[in-house]
């Protein structure tokens, strides 16, 4: 009770003190376990490495300055890559996320027993999986090249595309869908009538929300041989051709300005 | 033309919300149906198109018993029963023209109402409501500009294009100021009696019932309490359906017309 009854007069306190108590023991035991936490990273650490850090990196810094300008002609192709495995793979997934999502939803699913928690595994499976993982695995699969990055990244953005859309199918006004139930509609029109029109807006913000996302997560899927822009990082990696890598990191902060400047033109154009 | 018959609905909580229900509507009749909130007023129209089944009892339409109807049989029927809802439930992100069409969706094919090819005498019809309603030169406004008004005339075409033999109304004034409820309900009972359609109207002003309707229906708890004229509406009915209250004002205001609603605005 936060009302103490004191002198006759009624004291008011946003805790009581055996409650701030306890909120103070709480935070004790953070602290503690945060100090602790730090020794053990700090056993575990060779602290030569992390002093020797800045000079490491600036030494790689004046290896890498300038950039390899010239090098930009052999990007141009892998970057259109890059682009063609986020936009293809981001297609593939909104197509497979719009059943699984109407599936999923509690006012949708035509089973609440047996279908949903099937949509739902779909949900968390692919989307629990990072696409590096998803592409290593398609590459030993269907072998390596952009057809194994379109499947990888479409797979992981089923799970997320379905997950929003399923929410915001939960969300629409009943009251419009029943309105259109009452006219005699069939199943398929009062989803037609009553419920596209109210998640239009949310799938339309999803779709480049994602694809957004997938243009930065496309870029490393050449790393493990899944084609784009990667595969080009990967190969100057490993002959030490800092100021090409530059450059692959110049182009790659580009092309996501660009998609992130797109995307939140299509958005403000939609909301 | 419709028939309820010791029409029940218990929900899942163990609530009893229609307790036996008989009501008689004859062909072109409208009624008002009042009573506090919880009373069983919405779902009482709703058990009769069955957006909320009932749970035992008879509704018979033109001799067709609604309750026991299958999926397909329940959409055809469903085509004869117009709805107006409280909050105009129009599809906020569709035009007001494609809010009207919808009310044939019963009547055409999946392909064609979702590419939008309505057939002509459904357009013309859809253009022949809006203008009765005064809403010809908004019909390729989206319906979320509208006023509640204005919205809730949309509804009132969307329900009558489907040539319903019964209108359900549910609270269509609930959400408008004063002057557009009156003329919400003038315009639904002039169009029923156009049409010779039979309605049954919730309502919770019960001034406004008396001032428009000839026949009103006071529910209780799930139960018709009474059934009558409008001026058969006394205090010690208004306290029985409602509870204890000074009932006096109410009823002058109708019998003034309403001239108090007036005055006030």
């Amino acid at each position: 009770m936060p009302v103490l009854d004191r002198d006759g007069t009624q004291v008011w306190r946003r805790r009581t003190g055996k409650e701030s108590l306890g909120r103070w023991f709480g935070w004790l035991l953070g602290v503690a376990a945060f100090v602790y936490c730090w020794q053990i990273i700090s056993d575990a650490t060779t602290w030569f490495f992390v002093w020797d850090a800045p000079r490491i990196a600036n030494d790689i810094w004046t290896r890498a300055t300038p950039p390899k300008w010239e090098y930009i002609t052999q990007l141009g192709r892998p970057i259109w890559d890059t682009l063609n495995i986020a936009t293809l793979g981001t297609l593939i997934a909104l197509f497979l996320a719009v059943p699984v999502a109407f599936l999923a939803a509690r006012n949708t699913t035509p089973s609440a027993l047996l279908i949903r928690p099937v949509a739902l595994l779909i949900i968390v499976s692919t989307r629990s999986i990072n696409s590096l993982i998803w592409a290593l695995l398609l590459i030993a699969i269907i072998g390596p090249g952009v057809f194994a990055g379109v499947i990888a990244i479409a797979i992981r953005s089923i799970g997320f595309c379905a997950k929003l859309l399923y929410e915001a199918i939960e969300e629409i006004d009943h009251a419009q869908v029943e309105a259109i139930t009452a006219t005699g509609a069939s199943r398929w029109q009062v989803m037609a009538y009553g419920i596209v029109p109210q998640i239009l807006p949310a799938f339309a913000g999803i779709a480049v929300f994602r694809w957004d996302i997938n243009i930065r997560e496309s870029t490393v899927l050449g790393l493990v041989g899944a084609g784009g822009i990667g595969l080009q990082l990967s190969a100057s990696l490993n002959v030490l051709a800092w100021p090409q890598v530059s450059l692959i990191l110049i182009v790659i902060l580009v092309a996501v300005i660009i998609s992130e400047w797109v995307s939140a033109k299509v958005r403000g154009a939609i909301i | 033309m419709l028939q309820l018959k010791k029409l029940t609905k218990t929900y899942k909580t163990g609530d009893q919300a229609l307790k036996a229900i008989d009501l008689e509507v004859p062909k072109g009749q409208v009624l008002a149906l009042i009573g506090p909130s919880g009373a069983g007023k919405s779902t009482m129209i709703r058990c009769i198109n069955r957006l909320v089944e009932p749970t035992s009892g008879e509704a018979l339409l033109d001799g067709v018993d609604l309750v026991k109807l299958g999926a397909t049989g329940l959409r055809k029927t469903r085509r004869e029963m117009g709805m107006i809802f409280q909050e105009y439930a129009l599809v906020e992100r569709l035009t007001v023209m494609e809010n009207v069409l919808s009310g044939r969706l019963g009547f055409v094919g999946f392909w064609r109402s979702f590419l939008r090819r309505f057939p002509q005498s459904d357009v013309d019809e859809a253009f022949r409501l809006l203008d009765r309603v005064g809403l010809l030169h908004m019909a390729d406004k989206r319906a979320d500009e509208l006023s509640g008004g204005q919205r809730q005339r949309v509804g009132i075409c969307r329900a009558l294009i489907q040539n319903p033999k019964l209108l359900l109304v549910d609270e269509p004034t609930a959400s408008l100021d004063p002057k557009t409820s009156r003329q919400i309900m003038r315009l639904i009972t002039e169009l029923c009696r156009e049409r010779g359609l039979a309605a049954i109207i919730n309502i919770h002003d019960v001034a406004l019932a008396q001032m428009f309707v000839p026949r009103v229906v006071g529910l209780r708890f799930g139960e018709i309490v009474f059934d009558g004229p409008p001026n058969g509406l006394t205090p010690g009915k208004l306290t029985e359906i409602y509870g204890e209250e000074d009932w006096e004002a109410t009823i002058e205001a109708v019998d003034d017309n309403g001239n108090e609603i007036e005055a006030a605005q």
